[in-house]
C-alpha cells in the first residue's frame, strides 16, 4: 500500500465535526424521553462501615418517589465494573448494593423519582444505621499486620489474597537479577510516586434507560465499552443479553473513566423495577469520588549498567492502590512493567514484581497510559540519574539501549493481559528519529546543563521516552460491516466506539481508501449493540489498529464483490479491473462503469445481491507506538513554581491515517500529563473524605497554563497495521512527568519524585538541598 | 425545603427570536435553555468552573449554570445554535472543524461563543491573547493547540470579510 493515498494520510473533515460545532443534540442526555424518572444515588459518609439497618419509609412517602433500591431488596450478584473482555481479569468484588460500604462515596441506595427535587429529598430521608469500622487509608496500612480486611465477603471471586487486602500481585523474573546487578558497573535507584488523579472528562457519566416498543431495555449511555455494558448489565440485573440494547451516542471524553460500567446497572435496575424510563447523571463531585481514578502508585526502579552505558539489569517494583474495589487492578499493575521494560530490551536480567492493594479510598480504574504512566515516571527518572552517573548524555543513553525494528523483548511473552503474553517482534520503530528530531527542536545540545538564570527564575531542559501498545494481543476483537447502497455510496457499521478521538472518521478513511471513493460517500454508524457488529471497545489504544483492520478486511471483500459484478458488465475478467474515483476501470481496455451502475445492477437487475461484507479482526500482536519528549521548564527559586516553557513531543504511530487527529491525540495526552506533573492531585481528610472534588480546587490545565505543544509525527510503516498504522492515543501521556522532573533537575539540581511538583514540594526540595 | 418556589414568566430574546417563557424562581439559565431545546448548552460542573455551559447574554459570555434564568429578562441570549447549523455554519464553527479543534465536542459550543465575543471585540488577537481569553473554558481532549489555531484562523477570515 502507498504511504499516502487519496483518503488516508489526508486531513479530511471529521465526520461529526460540524454537527458538534453546531451544537446538535448528539450526546447522551440531549435526548428527551417523555415520562423519565430521575435516578439518584445515596452515598456513604464513612470510609468503612457495615450497614446495620436501612429504613426507607419516610423517603418513600415523599410525593413523586417511585422506587428505592438497596442491598435489602436487590439480588446479590458479584461482578466487576471493569469493562474488559470476558472472562474479565478483574476480581468480582462489586455488588449492585452491598451490606458494607468501603469508601466515602460508595453506593448505599438509589432512588428514582418524578423530579430531581423529590429524588434529593428522598435521599435525605433514607435512614441508614452504620457500624463504623476502622478504615485503611494507605497501601502501607493495608499491608500492615492485622489490618482491617476490606473484602471479607465470602462470595467475591478472583481476589488474590483478600485476607491481606491484596487484590492482585505479579512476580516476573527474567534471567538472574542478582547476578545482573553484581555484574553491573553502575547502579542507580529511583522511587517515584503518583497520587490520586482523575480523568475529568468534561461530560460527567450519564445514562438513560428506557424501553422500546417491544419492551426491550435500551441503555443510551456515555460509555467506551457498549458491548461490555450489555454483558455486565445482563449479569447484574438478570436479563437475557438479547433483551438489552446499548446505544453509544457522542461521548464527551472518556480517557478510561468510561471503560467502567458504573451507572448502567443502577439505571437498568431502577427502570426494570418501575417499568419507567430513568435518567441518571453523576454530578462533578461524584465523578471525582465515585467514578474511577488513576491507580496511585509507588514505583521503585533499580538500574544496573555497564560502564559504556549498556543496561544490564532492571528491577521494577510497584505498589498500586486500587482503592475500595479491584477494577483493572491486575492489568494496570501488569502494564506498569509490560509497557515499559521492553523499551530497553538490551538488559538480560529483569525482575518486575508488585502488588495492587485495597484501601478505603476511591476506586481506581483504567486511565490513559494504564500503569505505563506510573512506570515511566520512575524508569525515565532513573535513566536520567544513570546518565548523570555515567557522565553520558541522556539522549545517548536512550539511543544505546532502546529497542529497534526487528528486535524483541522477553517481556512481551512473559506479561500479557492478566496472564502470559505472546512473543512479538517490533516491526516498526522510529524512536531514533523521534529522539533526533525532538532534541534538535528543543535545542538540546545548547541548553542541557546550561543552568541559565534570569533573576529568580532558573531554566532547564529534560527528556524522556515511552512506548505503549496497539490493542490487546489475542484478546481484543473488532468487527465491521460494509454495505453498498445502489447509488455507489456505502454504509460502514462498526462496533468501534468513537469517544471524541475521531475514530469514526479514521475508519471511514480506511474504507474510502480501499473502495476508491471520497470519505463523504461513506456514512458511519457506530457502537449500537443492536445494529453494529461486535467490538471490545475504545481502550488499550486499540481502535485504529484493531477496528481499523476489521474495516480494511471488510472493505477488501466488498471491493472484490464490486469487481465481480463489474466484470459481468464489462465482460472482462475481474483481475483486469480496478476501483478508482467512484468507477471500476479496466486496466486492459480503459472501459469503465460507475459504482452507481454497479450498485443498481446488483440491487435490481441481474443476479441480485446486496453487496455487503463483514469481517472480524483479532490482533496477533500489539505493535508499540513510540515517543520522545523534550521540555524546557522555568523554576521560580523563591516560590518553587514550575512553568513549562516549551514542550516537544515526537511520536511514531506508524502511518498517521489522519495526521491532524493524531496530532490532537498527542497534544491532548501531553497536556493531561503536564497536569499530572504540576497540579493534579485528589486530597483526602484524615477519615477518607475527598477535600477537592471540584474543578476549582482540582486544577486541570487551562489554555494559559500550558505552552503551545510542539508535536512531530515521525512516520514508520507498521506491516501488520491498517495501511501501515498503529496507535497514538495513550503514548503521549507517559512523557511529561519524567521529562518535567528531569528538566527541574537540570534547572535547579533537585529530584522531584512525588507528583505533582507543586510549589510547596519544589520549594521544600530546594530548601533541603541548601541545608545539606 | 420550605422555600416556596415562585413561577414567573419573562420576555427575552433567544437566538434572535422573542420568547415569553415560564420558569421557577430558582431555575438556572442552563436548565431553562436546555428545556427550550438548546441542547448545545452543556452541564459539566454546575459551579461555574468548566465553561461548557457558556452562552452569550447581550453579547457577553456568561456561565449559564450560575446565572438565574430570570436574570435574562429583556436581554438577548445567544447559544451556538444561533450562530449557524450544519447546512449553514458560521465561519467560526467551520474554523473549529477545519483546524481540528473539535475532538469530543463537549466544550466546543462554549469555546466557540467565548471566541465569538473575543473576535467581535478584536479581530487581530495574538496567540497569547487568545489563550488568556479562553482560559476560563476547560478542554480535556485537545491540549488547546488546535483551539487557538481555530480562533486565529477565524480571526483571519473575519479580517478578510468572511464573517457574519
Amino acid at each position: 500500500m502507498a504511504l499516502k493515498g487519496k483518503a488516508v494520510g489526508v486531513n479530511v473533515r471529521k465526520v461529526d465535526g460540524l454537527a458538534l460545532a453546531a451544537g446538535r443534540p448528539k450526546f447522551t442526555l440531549d435526548m428527551d424521553v417523555p415520562g423519565a424518572l430521575i435516578g439518584k444515588i445515596l452515598r456513604s459518609p464513612h470510609a468503612h462501615a457495615e450497614i446495620i439497618g436501612i429504613d426507607t419509609s419516610r423517603a418513600e412517602a415523599v410525593p413523586g418517589v417511585a422506587c428505592i433500591l438497596h442491598h435489602g431488596n436487590v439480588e446479590r450478584i458479584p461482578y466487576t465494573t471493569a469493562g474488559q473482555g470476558w472472562p474479565e481479569p478483574s476480581p468480582y468484588d462489586n455488588f449492585l448494593f452491598d451490606r458494607k460500604v468501603r469508601f466515602v462515596g460508595d453506593r448505599v441506595a438509589a432512588v428514582a423519582a418524578e423530579t430531581e427535587a423529590a429524588a434529593e429529598e428522598a435521599l435525605r430521608l433514607i435512614e441508614v444505621e452504620y457500624k463504623v469500622l476502622p478504615a485503611v487509608l494507605s497501601p502501607e496500612e493495608a499491608l500492615a499486620e492485622g489490618a482491617p480486611v476490606i473484602h471479607d465477603e465470602e462470595d467475591a471471586e478472583g481476589i488474590h489474597d483478600a485476607q491481606h487486602n491484596v487484590a492482585a500481585a505479579v512476580d516476573i523474573p527474567v534471567g538472574d537479577i542478582e547476578k545482573g546487578f553484581s555484574e553491573s558497573d553502575v547502579i542507580v535507584e529511583a522511587t517515584c510516586e503518583i497520587p490520586y488523579s482523575q480523568h475529568t472528562a468534561l461530560e460527567p457519566h450519564c445514562v438513560i434507560a428506557y424501553f422500546d416498543e417491544d419492551g426491550r431495555l435500551v441503555l443510551r449511555t456515555s460509555t467506551q465499552v457498549p458491548f461490555h455494558v450489555r454483558r455486565i448489565v445482563a449479569r447484574v440485573v438478570g436479563l437475557p443479553l438479547e433483551r438489552i440494547r446499548v446505544v453509544k451516542p457522542r461521548i464527551g471524553g472518556g480517557f478510561g473513566s468510561k471503560q467502567e460500567v458504573i451507572l448502567e446497572p443502577v439505571a437498568a435496575a431502577l427502570a426494570l423495577r418501575t417499568g419507567r424510563p430513568v435518567r441518571m447523571a453523576l454530578d462533578r463531585a461524584e465523578v471525582f469520588t465515585s467514578s474511577r481514578t488513576r491507580h496511585p502508585m509507588r514505583v521503585r526502579v533499580k538500574l544496573g549498567a555497564k560502564a559504556d552505558g549498556r543496561l544490564h539489569a532492571i528491577e521494577m517494583e510497584a505498589l498500586s492502590n486500587t482503592g475500595a474495589y479491584g477494577a483493572h487492578s491486575l492489568t494496570v499493575l501488569s502494564n506498569t512493567g509490560s509497557k515499559t521494560l521492553p523499551l530497553y530490551n538490551k538488559a538480560p536480567h529483569l525482575w518486575f514484581h508488585g502488588q495492587a492493594v485495597y484501601t478505603n479510598l476511591p476506586v481506581a480504574g483504567a486511565y490513559r497510559g494504564y500503569g505505563a504512566t506510573q512506570g515511566y515516571f520512575a524508569l525515565e527518572v532513573a535513566m536520567d540519574m544513570l546518565a548523570e552517573r555515567l557522565g553520558m548524555d541522556p539522549v545517548e543513553l536512550r539511543l544505546k539501549n532502546h529497542i529497534r525494528t526487528g528486535e524483541t523483548s522477553p517481556i512481551f511473552e512473559k506479561i500479557g493481559e492478566g496472564r502470559e503474553g505472546k512473543p512479538q517482534i517490533v516491526r516498526s520503530c522510529a524512536l531514533e528519529e523521534c529522539l533526533r528530531v525532538g532534541a534538535e527542536k528543543i535545542g538540546w545540545a545548547e541548553k542541557r546543563g546550561e543552568k541559565r538564570r534570569k533573576g529568580r527564575w532558573a531554566y532547564g531542559v529534560g527528556m524522556a521516552c515511552s512506548m505503549q501498545g496497539s490493542g490487546i494481543t489475542g484478546i481484543d476483537m473488532a468487527a465491521a460491516t460494509i454495505m453498498m447502497n445502489e447509488n455507489g455510496s456505502f454504509r460502514l457499521l462498526v462496533g468501534a466506539t468513537d469517544i471524541g478521538t475521531g475514530s469514526d472518521t479514521i475508519l471511514a478513511q480506511l474504507a474510502a481508501e480501499i473502495l476508491g471513493v471520497p470519505v463523504e460517500r461513506i456514512s458511519v454508524y457506530s457502537s449500537d449493540t443492536d445494529f453494529t457488529p461486535f467490538d471490545t471497545g475504545a481502550y488499550a489504544s486499540s481502535t485504529t489498529y484493531v477496528s481499523g483492520m476489521a474495516v480494511v478486511k471488510a472493505a477488501q471483500e466488498v471491493h472484490e464483490k464490486i469487481l465481480e459484478v463489474a466484470a459481468g458488465m464489462l465482460e472482462e475478467p475481474a483481475q483486469d479491473l480496478e476501483l478508482s474515483e467512484g468507477r471500476v476501470v479496466s486496466k486492459a481496455t480503459g472501459k469503465s462503469v460507475t459504482l452507481s451502475e454497479v450498485g443498481h445492477r446488483a440491487t435490481y437487475v441481474v443476479d441480485q445481491q446486496h453487496i455487503i461484507a463483514s469481517a472480524s479482526f483479532v490482533p496477533p500482536e500489539s505493535p508499540p507506538p513510540f515517543a520522545a519528549f523534550f521540555c524546557e521548564v522555568a523554576v521560580d527559586t523563591e516560590t518553587g513554581l514550575v512553568r513549562v516553557e516549551r514542550f516537544v513531543a515526537a511520536a511514531d504511530c506508524g502511518v498517521p491515517i489522519h495526521p491532524r487527529l493524531a496530532e490532537g491525540q498527542l497534544e491532548g495526552a501531553v497536556v493531561q500529563g503536564i497536569g499530572h506533573a504540576l497540579t493534579e492531585e485528589l486530597l483526602f481528610f484524615p477519615k477518607g473524605r475527598c477535600v477537592n472534588a471540584n474543578l476549582f480546587d482540582y486544577k486541570i490545565p487551562s489554555a494559559l497554563d500550558v505552552p503551545d505543544i510542539e508535536v512531530v509525527l515521525v512516520d514508520s510503516q507498521e506491516p501488520t497495521g491498517p495501511l501501515g498504522a498503529k496507535s497514538i492515543a495513550e503514548v503521549g501521556i507517559n512523557g511529561p512527568l519524567p521529562a518535567i522532573a528531569n528538566a527541574i533537575y537540570d534547572a535547579v539540581g533537585v529530584r522531584l519524585c512525588r507528583a505533582p511538583f507543586t510549589p510547596a514540594r519544589v520549594l521544600a526540595a530546594l530548601v533541603e538541598r541548601k541545608e545539606r | 425545603m420550605g422555600n416556596e418556589t415562585t413561577v414567573m414568566k419573562i420576555y427575552f430574546e433567544l437566538n434572535g427570536e422573542t420568547r415569553y417563557e415560564e420558569m421557577e424562581s430558582g431555575e438556572s439559565l442552563l436548565s431553562l435553555l436546555r428545556r427550550l431545546g438548546m441542547k448545545s448548552v452543556k452541564s459539566g460542573c454546575d459551579t461555574g468552573d468548566c465553561g461548557v455551559c457558556t452562552v452569550l447574554v447581550n453579547g457577553r459570555a456568561v456561565r449559564s449554570c450560575t446565572t438565574f434564568a430570570a436574570q435574562v429578562r429583556g436581554k438577548q441570549v445567544t447559544t451556538v445554535e444561533g450562530l449557524g447549523d450544519v447546512d449553514d455554519p458560521h465561519p467560526l464553527q467551520e474554523a473549529f472543524v477545519e483546524a481540528g479543534a473539535v475532538q469530543c465536542g463537549f466544550c466546543t459550543p462554549g469555546m466557540i461563543l467565548v471566541a465569538y465575543e473575543l473576535l467581535q471585540r478584536n479581530d487581530a488577537p495574538t496567540p497569547e491573547g487568545v489563550r488568556a481569553w479562553l482560559s476560563g473554558n476547560l478542554c480535556r481532549c485537545t491540549g488547546y493547540v488546535k483551539i487557538v489555531d481555530a480562533v486565529l484562523l477565524a480571526a483571519r477570515w473575519k479580517r478578510e470579510g468572511r464573517w457574519r
